[in-house]
């Protein structure tokens, strides 16, 4: 394949509303470490809003597209403005994070550019001319190793994969200003919806039991509530738990959840995925319960057990009822 | 309305996965492939959106191991139409070849939304709608969890993290990539399943526009070395059960 791009890479900055994410200064740090390897220079893409932006120094070059239509987020805008601005960076490498930026857009924008995506990045590296990507397929049970030749590449990459620090830094970016024309955006904003408060806050709490598809139905809730009421205790639940309707979204912990830290967190019929780990993986003590010895959440418990949630919730109700 | 539902099977995440004699794929012979849990989503909102404004639902995928039961699982469940495209799909389909494919079908088909699962789990090169969409030269977005016509519009909400969503308000045609439908994907008795079986009625066409798509080449899949990982707690569950609560007590969080 013939390689016509630069060997610069570019960070897309992932700010929609609130502070800039921590995701984007772990690529801004992953990503000055690959463009050295690669002889070239760090870009950093700011779309929407320049707010904030004098956070991102680490980079070489800052480009900031604003435009009405592309706050505080807009896939069709974004991927417009993006397009423009890619292409006159002629990049060798973007960088997003598995979050709505990255699902929306590292696909489509490899796809415009004639190259490739690659998702669930957890590592990168340059190897002669080739830049080499680990990603975590299959819920975090296995990894591929794979080549992305020498074009261009549009990764997104989990969150946590790479230290923060690294990427801060108010250094002294050249900033570019870019024009966005939208009349190819047909797309339009109507609302940010800020979630549901609830009287419940599992964020609060030091204690969490948390529950899995492992639970099998609805009606078994029941047991692991008794258990979590028994300690005094919320229950809280990875997102299938909500999406079945079986509890309220203000249960739900990960990506798309709340991300919590408690002194101990008791994993039942969990099995780890990375969505759910980005949510609960600071817990202080992890503990959890799943029949799947594979299952990838004893990678990042401290104590596990293969014991049937059902054998183990109603003994521990015995123990702590008593 | 015209709406597609692009579905695909994928490996069974409850089984043990292997890894092939090349150390590039799963070995796939043994392991049981299921419908996306996340395509079963956008189904569901599809044939929900049918039932509350109209409209038309095709069903359309590769042909990989054990399709034709989600097929018919998806008509028993109320689509009208459901199609496979028939070629060499035993192995590894990458996602930029799955999009080639399907925008040369839908190329030939009048749709007005196609919905598909916001990932799926050896998504190596990217999610299907992003790609579908810039395939198809149309708007598209990912992790929906809300679609609402409006006139000839559709209003969809995108979760953007941590339960705060956005709407956007869109012209179709457009690619969703569905996180949640606004309900949970329906129960169809096994009876029906068996009936839409004995019906027949899966549409086969030849896939074409697949070769030659550019895709990260696989160099070695494996199981993550464990880094040390979980201390097991073995036993009867309930020693297994003392000790957890004896853990959390060592944590000062149980007041007996
Ligand atoms: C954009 C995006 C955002 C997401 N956000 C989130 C999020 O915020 N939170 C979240 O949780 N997920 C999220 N997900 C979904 C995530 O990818 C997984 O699908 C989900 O975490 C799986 O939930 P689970 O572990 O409960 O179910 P499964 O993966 O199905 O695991 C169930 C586990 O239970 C075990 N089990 C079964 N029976 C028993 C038994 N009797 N006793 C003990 N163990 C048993 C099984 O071995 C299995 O490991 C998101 C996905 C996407 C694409």
């Amino acid at each position: 394949m013939p390689n016509n791009t630069s060997n610069d890479v570019v960070v897309i900055s992932e700010k929609i509303g609130g502070a800039i994410p921590d995701a984007t200064f772990e690529l801004l740090g992953k990503g000055k470490e690959i463009a050295a390897s690669l002889g070239g220079e760090l870009h950093c893409v700011v779309v929407g809003t320049a707010d904030g932006s004098d956070a991102l120094g680490a980079c070489d070059h800052l480009h900031i597209v604003e435009g009405s239509l592309l706050f505080p987020y807009n896939p069709q805008g974004w991927e417009d403005a993006l397009r423009g601005v890619l292409a006159e960076i002629n990049p060798r490498l973007v960088l997003t994070s598995t979050g709505t930026v990255g699902l929306d857009l590292a696909g489509s924008l490899a796809s415009y550019l004639g190259g490739v995506a690659a998702s669930y990045v957890v590592d990168l590296a340059v190897e002669g001319s080739s830049v080499i990507c680990t990603s975590q397929l299959y819920g975090g049970k296995l990894m591929a190793e794979a080549d992305l030749g020498d074009t261009v590449a549009c990764l997104s990459v989990i969150p946590g994969s790479f230290p923060v620090e690294a990427g801060r830094g108010s250094g002294s970016a050249a900033v570019a200003k870019h024009d966005h024309d939208s009349s190819n955006v047909s797309m339009a904003h109507v609302s940010l919806n800020e979630p549901e408060r609830s009287g419940i806050d599992i964020t609060a709490a030091e204690l969490l039991v948390s529950v899995g598809r492992g639970i099998g139905g609805q009606s078994n809730i029941e047991m692991v509530q008794e258990l979590a009421d028994a300690l005094g205790v919320p229950l809280s639940a990875s997102r299938p738990i909500i999406d079945q309707g079986w509890l309220p979204k203000y249960h739900q912990v990960g990506k798309s959840g709340k991300k919590v830290k408690p002194k101990v967190y008791l994993a039942l019929g969990i099995s780890g995925a990375p969505e759910h780990l980005e949510g609960m993986r600071s817990a202080e003590l992890i503990i959890a319960c799943n029949t799947d010895a594979g299952a990838p959440i004893f990678e990042v418990a401290h104590y596990g057990t293969t014991v049937d949630l059902f054998d183990l919730v109603p003994e521990m109700i015995d123990l702590v009822g008593s | 309305m015209k709406i597609v539902v692009a579905m695909r099977q994928i490996a069974d995440l409850v089984e043990e996965l292997e890894i092939d004699s090349d150390g590039v794929d799963i070995d796939r012979e043994f392991v049981k492939f299921v419908s996306n849990e996340w395509d079963e989503a956008a189904l569901e909102e599809a044939l929900c959106l049918k039932e509350a404004h109209g409209g038309e639902v095709t069903v359309v995928g590769l042909d990989e191991v054990d399709f034709d039961q989600s097929l018919y699982g998806a008509l028993a469940k109320g689509a009208d139409r459901a199609v496979k495209l028939t070629g060499d799909f035993d192995g590894w389909t990458s996602t930029a070849s799955r999009a080639a494919i399907l925008a040369s079908w839908l190329g030939e088909n009048q749709f007005d939304l196609v919905l598909t699962g916001v990932q799926a789990a050896d998504d190596l090169d990217g999610q299907l709608a992003g790609i579908l969409g810039a395939r198809l030269g149309v708007a598209h977005a990912a992790v929906v969890v809300g679609v609402e016509p409006e006139g000839d519009k559709v209003k969809i909400t995108q979760e953007i993290g941590g339960g705060t969503t956005i709407t956007s308000l869109a012209a179709m045609p457009l690619v969703l990539g569905i996180q949640a439908a606004r309900q949970a994907p329906r129960y169809v008795p096994i009876s029906r399943i068996r009936a839409s079986m004995a019906a027949g009625g899966i549409e086969e066409v030849a896939a074409s526009g697949g070769d030659n798509i550019a895709q990260p080449k696989v160099r070695r899949l494996y199981a993550p070395e464990s880094k040390g990982g979980a201390t097991m707690i073995t036993g009867k569950p309930g020693d297994v059960a003392a000790k957890i609560v004896e853990l959390i007590r060592s944590k000062g969080l149980i007041n007996s």
